[in-house]
């Protein structure tokens, strides 16, 4: 290889390569100062009738509703009833406590894997909210909330999480990976954003057969750089398919913060500029604000204006997963010094503030939900938990390949119950 | 040659009626086109399908009739358009798309291998994939590496996507129909060689079409042919050789000039396969050649020489021959040198005969 020096166009500036950095790694003093964040109430709230083109100023700032001292301020505040507002706080504090209880399961050795939706539990819950309960979401993996606040049964989804006897996916999916078509709650699928273009066929389909549900997906802001995302808003921009596109910036994709998605650059919600579909920005731990700018871009969806691609902005204030160890690679000090604040408290302390709510009924509420999930916990454990005991019949490794079963798979179904016999060791099929 | 092709009719479910003739672009054709009349959940999309008619023509005329919200272009992404076509069958609609080339399929192979194949399994059934995946394959045009590919071993190695090629006009339109009504996602490779004739392998010389080939008269209505069930488009006690596609045609050519008693299994579908049929001729025989387009290692020849030997190994005579394309990438002027023509194909029958 030839040396720079010895080069025949030494006397150029030599190129360099940028390779981002985040601000701070594990044993750094975290300051978020450098974080803009503009006032509460301060940015402005187009017609949903209004073009794309004529408001994308919003994909550069953030849609904020709650300010500091629990005030519900600014045109996007949705005004919402103290009820809707305790149920809304109630799912996502029921959200945490599923998810600390099911961590914990983990790492009993109840289950191979688990994925918290800390510090990011409004992002799922309000859109939940503003959602219909017959629009369709395709999730990413930490979207849970969608369930929960939909009122989905925690037994069922705890048993899809210890692959138990009552597991309605048979066994087949990793814990968390749920499937509950009956609440309008896509398959999860491990390979990112593959979601994102599947969205979009199912409100393509919507409305092409005149149908008014509409369809909405998640994914993370380090996903965005899959290809599966910008086919999905180039066919959402051309078609004006009924979907909402939201992507959850909680600023850690596992190891790699969101400069290796572009955040460096510019923003995700300006991602929509480019293909001419409404962007917003937005408070990603305010529920109001995403409750707002949900429920505007579901609107605009209804009623054939197209997509919406929302980016919220939050933080990862847990791992990537039960497999993962963020102090090996970011500041401890980042989830606590986080200036958009912990949604949960955030919500609490503006029902507080209107006198809707108070400390000691939260205290209660955490109690009680916390039995809740307990009571969950024993009721699906009665079904069995993760490697111990066969919980499914051996057979049905082969069910679901194809909707009826080739001969070729059926000679390997045989095989596998002939090797169960020849070991000498047959499965514990006990459960 | 081509007047040992038995005449098909007899493996339809349903006749389809009143007949005419038909290339495959015309049958495939009218195979969407039955399919949109009978299921309004069946729609047509890919790149230049519509208003156009496709780059081949196979949807000319759908649009017209069946409107823009049925049969559409899509934009140039062919992740997009497989992952719509994921999203639309999980909405309750039956998606038959288009993929122009299958060289160009590469950008779909997650949402086909990640997703399509495997929403039934992951969901425990609560959602499928009941796509058609359209594209026409193989080399023989001088389409050069971009439109001369075969990767149906790509897709045969996945579990969950079944993988279907066809020879004919009439097996084109059959097949395509049962794909499409299949509730599991299918691959549907078309010859793009044979499209108007049945190309017996010699570059050389005038080219066939389907106007005068038995096989060229096709049902003007509805019938299907079950996948998974080849075909035996003649009978030998020679040697028996298992190819799919325009390999069909040109080993037909062949074993007729080289005055062998070979029997040729149209396979027609490769996943599933159809064992018995192999199975039965190669014991009956007790020799097999094998004889694809695509790239040799690890193309589907040696799932089949596998398969042949696991099964038939104390009836084998011979040691079980492969004649397939080079592992090269496909070559555009040396094409003829590339493609697994007579020479080579008559090259292997002397040297599996020899002891014969």
């Amino acid at each position: 290889m030839t040396m720079a020096s010895e080069h025949p166009r030494a006397n150029l500036q030599p190129l360099t390569l940028h390779i981002p950095e985040p601000k701070f790694r594990p044993g750094d003093a975290v300051d978020f100062a450098e974080v803009d964040v503009p006032p509460a109430g301060e940015a402005r709230r187009p017609d949903t009738a209004d073009k794309a083109s004529d408001f994308t100023d919003l994909a550069y700032t953030l849609v904020r509703v709650l300010d500091d001292d629990g005030n519900a301020v600014g045109p996007w505040d949705p005004k919402l009833s103290p009820d809707v507002l305790r149920r809304m706080l109630r799912s996502m504090a029921l959200l945490r406590a599923f998810d600390e209880r099911m961590f914990r399961a983990q790492r009993q050795g109840k289950t191979s894997f688990y994925m918290k939706a800390l510090g990011e539990e409004a992002v799922a819950v309000a859109a939940a909210y503003a959602l219909d309960y017959e629009d369709m979401c395709f999730p990413s993996y930490r979207q849970q909330g969608l369930l929960i606040a939909r009122g989905w049964s925690l037994v069922d989804m705890m048993n899809q999480i210890y692959s138990n006897t009552a597991d309605r996916l048979g066994g087949k999916q990793l814990p968390i990976m749920y499937s509950v078509k009956e609440a309008g709650f896509f398959s999860i699928s491990g390979n990112l954003t593959t979601q994102y273009p599947q969205a979009v066929g199912w409100a393509m389909a919507s409305a092409a057969k005149g149908d008014t549900r509409i369809a909405a997906t998640w994914c993370g802001e380090g996903s965005t750089a899959e290809g599966d995302f910008h086919s999905a808003c180039t066919f959402a921009a051309v078609y004006r398919a009924p979907v909402i596109f939201n992507v959850v910036n909680n600023q850690w994709a596992i190891s790699s913060f969101s400069g290796f998605a572009g955040a460096e650059a510019t923003t995700f919600a300006a991602r929509a500029v480019g293909y001419g579909i409404a962007g917003l920005r937005v408070d990603g731990n305010d529920a109001l604000a995403v409750y707002a700018a949900t429920q505007w871009a579901a609107e605009r969806a209804r009623t054939n204006q197209g997509p919406t691609l929302i980016e919220h902005f939050t933080y990862r204030a847990e791992g990537h997963s039960t497999s993962d160890d963020p102090g090996q690679y970011r500041s401890e000090g980042e989830p606590n010094a986080w200036p958009l604040g912990d949604p949960i408290k955030r919500l609490k302390d503006h029902l507080i503030a209107i006198g809707e709510w108070d400390d000691a009924r939260h205290a209660a509420q955490d109690k009680e939900l916390a039995e809740q999930v307990k009571a969950a916990q024993k009721e699906a454990e009665k079904n069995g938990i993760l490697g111990h005991g066969l919980h499914q019949p051996l057979e049905s490794l082969f069910d679901g390949v194809f909707e009826e079963l080739p001969w070729h798979l059926k000679e390997q179904r045989q095989q596998m119950l002939d090797e169960e016999s020849a070991s000498g060791r047959p499965w514990d099929r006990k459960a | 040659m081509s007047d040992m092709i038995e005449t098909p009719v007899s493996d339809a479910s349903d006749t389809g009626g009143e007949t005419t003739r038909m290339n495959m672009i015309q049958a495939i054709n009218s195979a969407m086109d039955i399919m949109m009349e009978r299921d309004p959940d069946v729609i047509v999309m890919g790149e230049d399908v519509g208003y156009f008619g496709g780059v081949f023509r196979a949807t000319a005329g759908l649009q017209a009739k069946h409107g823009k919200t049925r049969v559409f272009d899509t934009p140039i992404t062919e992740c997009g358009i497989i992952g719509v076509a994921v999203g639309m069958g999980a909405y309750g609609l039956r998606p038959v798309p288009e993929i122009q080339f299958a060289d160009y399929i590469y950008p779909a192979l997650d949402q086909l291998v990640s997703e399509a194949a495997r929403l039934r399994y992951r969901s425990a059934g609560e959602f499928t994939s009941p796509i058609t995946v359209r594209s026409p394959f193989g080399g023989g045009i001088f389409g050069g590496q971009t439109h001369s590919q075969s990767p149906e071993g790509l897709f045969t190695h996945m579990s969950g996507i079944k993988t279907v090629i066809p020879s004919t006009p009439y097996d084109a339109k059959g097949l395509l129909i049962a794909a499409i009504e299949d509730n599991d996602p299918t691959l549907f490779f078309e010859p793009k060689r044979i499209y108007n004739g049945p190309f017996d392998g010699y570059w050389d010389r005038p080219s066939q079409n389907w106007s005068k080939h038995p096989a060229g008269e096709v049902p003007t209505g509805y019938y299907k042919i079950e996948l998974g069930k080849a075909k035996i488009v003649r009978e030998g006690q020679a040697l028996t050789i298992l190819a799919y596609g325009t390999m069909v045609h040109v080993c037909t050519a062949v074993v007729a000039e080289a005055g062998i008693d070979a029997e040729i299994v149209d396979l027609r579908t490769l996943v599933p396969l159809d064992i018995e049929t192999i199975e039965a001729s190669v014991k009956k025989t007790g020799r097999c050649m094998i004889v694809h387009e695509a790239t040799r290692t690890s193309g589907f020849g040696a799932e089949l020489s596998a398969i042949v030997q696991e099964r038939c190994f104390y009836h084998l005579e011979a040691p079980i021959e492969r004649v397939t394309g080079f592992d090269t990438p496909y070559p555009h002027s040396l094409e003829w040198a590339y493609f697994p023509g007579p020479v080579r194909i008559g090259e292997a029958l002397k040297k599996i005969m020899k002891d014969a």
